[in-house]
């Protein structure tokens, strides 16, 4: 089962590196990890994508409360919850297959924020199934790059994360 | 009061109550062995090799439950304890390691003797701090200690660049009191409902079983231990780790469990119908084949990690807090019960665990006109009176000890049972002799083991720890020789020693008294010559039966009730 992560923890070098370190020693999986700062200068806020059985989920939620640096976790993915991931997808385009990818990107809320003669940047958020959608839609060949954030999330309602 | 970094080190841990540091210099601690060569309130101990500064306070720690302190420089100095970390790390250890390193400016530059010992270690410790700031110094050894030495201990690190320590940077000092971290609150008191539960199940059980951990020492819990377990008369089993936590010679105690646990405690272990797991990690050594594991039982667990609570095995009530305080809670509530243990159940279960030990699973040949090892040990015991502190290093001579000798007290048995590094004994001595130099502290080892940190017979003799030094030489690396005869038809590849010292005059070489003996008819009165020189270290070279065996086994993949015995315990009487 594919879990979401969210994890307060203090902004300190090494901090990441204790997480991720802790992921290769373990012989969990990442899907994604993205990591901010938050509003507290002190705190940054990972969110962190993985998969396993509900054993390993619990140990990994275990382990990570263990490290001295992590101040507080939740898995999001056990209760209502919005996911979001940015994409930007750059595709050589021209002629008749400019409208046609404008129109795609109409069609999934993206926006087009690069032009150039030959090319589009086409910027997109939402799930990840629906990033995955998109990019099954455009034509592969036109595809120059595609780079993914990763995911984040949030708890839906009055719920949420902090100290 | 105005100190440079080097000065703030050194008064950090006079203000820690620090006793002893065990250490070796090198350029990147040198403004710290100047501060240490000013004041006289810490003693440092040179050993020969960082592995052996690290095992040494290791040893201590375990000796007295007070953290154990190392001192190491950059690069080489600060790999070479690396060993001793992880090992420390394993058991739950708490060690403050301070390591040297190159000055902040060139870190990252591939700077001489730079090595990020920060991240090599960063697997193998409860934490570690790379301290860039003088001012942040003293507050950041007061968090090693805490984090050390609280919740499940650990070994911690704190990397200090050469900078940091510079004799030119004065500023005031004070030791924080205290120290708290919001991300950082290990339990105490267990959860009354789960504990309620948890009585309740205990006082239902008609074959009930305990298996009790290193956690009980670690938690200083083996007086309430005791209590519990006579207050409810059910039999209990110690892990490797857990030896000492409950009195070995009782009747109660039904020995070691696990790979080489004994029959009884094995047998009870699979047919029990509640298990109540205390301060133990369910360690593969101890599980066995995890399908075939306690297959009969509900199983409560108290633990301090939560991570250590359901990893390999799901148990059914989980407890997170201190064994003491947990065990307190219960024993409360089973004296304020209605309810007590079925009386009948109860005897027929003992009937039972009497007939399993009837087997007489350690049982070896006495008759041998070749020293058996298991003898050594019992005799060490007698001559003993099993009052000393015994280390050991790792293999057959280890779980012999562990078989043999019968600690009826707590911090008595320092091994390395997690990470089982060889070289740990003889350090390990040293550290516990420094700590209670009016006990007997014997090292048992073998003659490949000892090798590995044999460097350290010079820090017996330059601080005077006499100790006494069993070797088991079998000229084999008889566990490894042991694995091959059963897995690998005989093949014994590599792991004969075909040269050996003479260790008589090794001994000799090093200041110390040398002593080998060939027959049986010899081991106890040179036993008691060696303790008789109570001031001197003795190597006691024993030439033991190299075929012998270590009994029972639990064969890797196989469950408790499969066990290979001795070819001399009385299986028949059990199979007729
Ligand atoms: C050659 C060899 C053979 C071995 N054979 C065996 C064998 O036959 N049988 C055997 O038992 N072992 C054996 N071992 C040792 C084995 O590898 C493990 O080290 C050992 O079983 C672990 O012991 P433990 O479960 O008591 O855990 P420990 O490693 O001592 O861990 C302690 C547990 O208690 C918890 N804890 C710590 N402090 C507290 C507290 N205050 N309150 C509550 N909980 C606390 C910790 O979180 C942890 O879960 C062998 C080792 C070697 C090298
Ligand atoms: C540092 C290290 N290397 C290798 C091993 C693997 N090992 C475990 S027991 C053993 C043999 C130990 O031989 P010895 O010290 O003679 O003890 P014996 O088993 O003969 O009593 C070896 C090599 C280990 N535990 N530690
Ligand atoms: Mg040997």
């Amino acid at each position: 089962m594919r879990h979401i992560i969210s994890i307060l923890i203090e902004n300190e070098s090494g901090a990441l590196s204790r997480v991720a370190g802790l992921f290769s020693a373990r012989g969990y999986n990442i899907e994604s990890l993205s990591v901010a700062p938050t509003e507290d200068a002190s705190l940054s806020r990972m969110t962190l994508v993985t998969s396993g059985s509900d054993e390993i989920i619990e140990q990994i939620t275990k382990q990570l409360n263990k490290l001295i640096e992590v101040v507080k976790l939740i898995d999001i993915s056990e209760s209502a919850h919005i996911e979001r991931e940015l994409m930007m997808l750059k595709a050589r385009v021209t002629g008749a297959a400019r409208e046609e990818i404008k129109r795609l990107a109409d069609i999934f809320r993206g926006n087009i924020i690069d032009v150039t003669p030959s090319t589009y940047v086409i910027e997109l958020t939402g799930e990840k199934s629906k990033l995955d959608a998109f990019i099954q839609a455009v034509d592969e060949r036109a595809i120059i790059e595609v780079v993914r954030s990763g995911t984040t999330g949030i708890l839906r309602g009055d719920k949420g994360l902090r100290l | 009061m105005e100190l440079n970094g080097a000065e703030i080190v050194v008064q950090c841990l006079k203000d820690e109550g620090v006793e002893y540091l065990f250490g070796y210099p090198g350029g990147a601690v040198l403004h710290i062995y100047d501060a240490l060569f000013k004041q006289d309130a810490v003693k440092h101990i040179l050993v020969r090799h960082e592995q052996g500064a690290t095992h040494a306070a290791d040893g201590y720690a375990r000796s007295t439950g007070q953290p154990g302190v190392a001192l190491v420089t950059s690069g080489p100095g600060a790999t070479n304890a690396v060993t001793g970390i992880a090992t420390a790390y394993m058991d739950s250890i708490p060690l403050v390691v301070l390591s040297g390193q190159v000055p902040t400016p060139v870190i990252g530059s591939d700077a001489f003797q730079e090595a990020d010992i920060v991240g090599i270690t960063r697997p193998c410790v409860k934490h570690n701090f790379l301290v860039k700031d003088v001012h942040k110094l003293a507050e950041t050894i007061k968090k090693a200690f805490y984090i050390a030495t609280t919740g499940r201990p650990g070994p911690v690190l704190v990397d200090i660049p050469k900078d940091v320590t510079s004799p030119a940077i004065k500023i005031p000092y004070e030791y924080p009191k205290t120290v708290t971290l919001r991300s950082y609150n290990p339990a105490v008191k267990g959860h009354r409902w789960q504990i309620r539960k948890a009585v309740d199940l205990l006082l239902e059980a008609r074959r009930p079983m305990i298996y009790a951990g290193g956690g009980v020492i670690l938690g200083n819990a083996s007086a309430v231990l005791t209590d519990f377990t006579r207050l409810l008369g059910f039999p209990i089993t110690n892990t490797l780790m857990g030896l000492g936590g409950y009195p070995g010679t009782d009747q109660q105690f039904v020995g070691m469990l696990g790979m080489h646990g004994t029959y009884e405690a094995n047998m009870a272990m699979h047919e029990c119908d509640v298990l109540l797991a205390i301060g133990a990690r369910f360690d593969d050594r101890v599980t066995g084949k995890i399908s075939e594991f306690c297959p009969r039982a509900k199983i409560i667990h108290i633990d301090v990690d939560p991570a250590s609570i359901s990893k390999t095995v799901r148990v059914d009530i989980p407890i997170v807090g201190q064994v003491g305080p947990v065990l307190e809670d219960m024993i409360e509530m089973i004296r304020s019960s209605t309810k007590v243990p079925d009386p009948k159940a109860l005897s027929d279960w003992w009937t039972q665990i009497a007939r399993w030990r009837g087997i007489d699973c350690l049982r070896y040949d006495g008759n041998s006109s070749i020293i058996k090892p298991q003898y050594v040990i019992e005799q060490l015991y007698e001559a003993t009176a099993g009052a000393a502190f015994v280390t050991s290093d790792v293999g057959q001579h280890q779980m012999w000890t562990a078989q043999f000798y019968k600690f009826d007290q707590p911090r008595r048995w320092i091994n390395s049972g997690g990470l089982g590094t060889m070289g740990f004994g003889l350090p390990a001595a040293i550290g516990v002799k420094l700590a209670h130099p009016e006990s007997e502290v014997v090292c048992v080892t073998g003659e490949a083991s000892i090798v590995m940190c044999i460097q350290e017979l010079s820090t017996a003799l330059q601080y005077m720890t006499p100790i006494k030094i069993v070797n088991l030489n079998n000229r084999y690396m008889g566990m490894v020789r042991q694995w091959q005869e059963f897995n690998y038809e005989s093949r014994y590849s590599h792991s004969y020693l075909a040269t050996l010292p003479d260790f008589v005059k090794l001994a000799e070489s090093f200041g110390h008294v040398g002593m080998r003996i060939e027959k049986p008819s010899e081991v106890r009165a040179a036993l008691e010559a060696a303790f008789e020189l109570s001031d001197r270290t003795v190597f006691l070279d024993f030439i033991t039966d190299s075929t012998e065996n270590v009994y029972p086994m639990i064969e890797a993949g196989k469950g408790h009730h499969d066990m290979r015995l001795s070819p001399c315990s009385s299986v028949e009487r059990e199979l007729a």
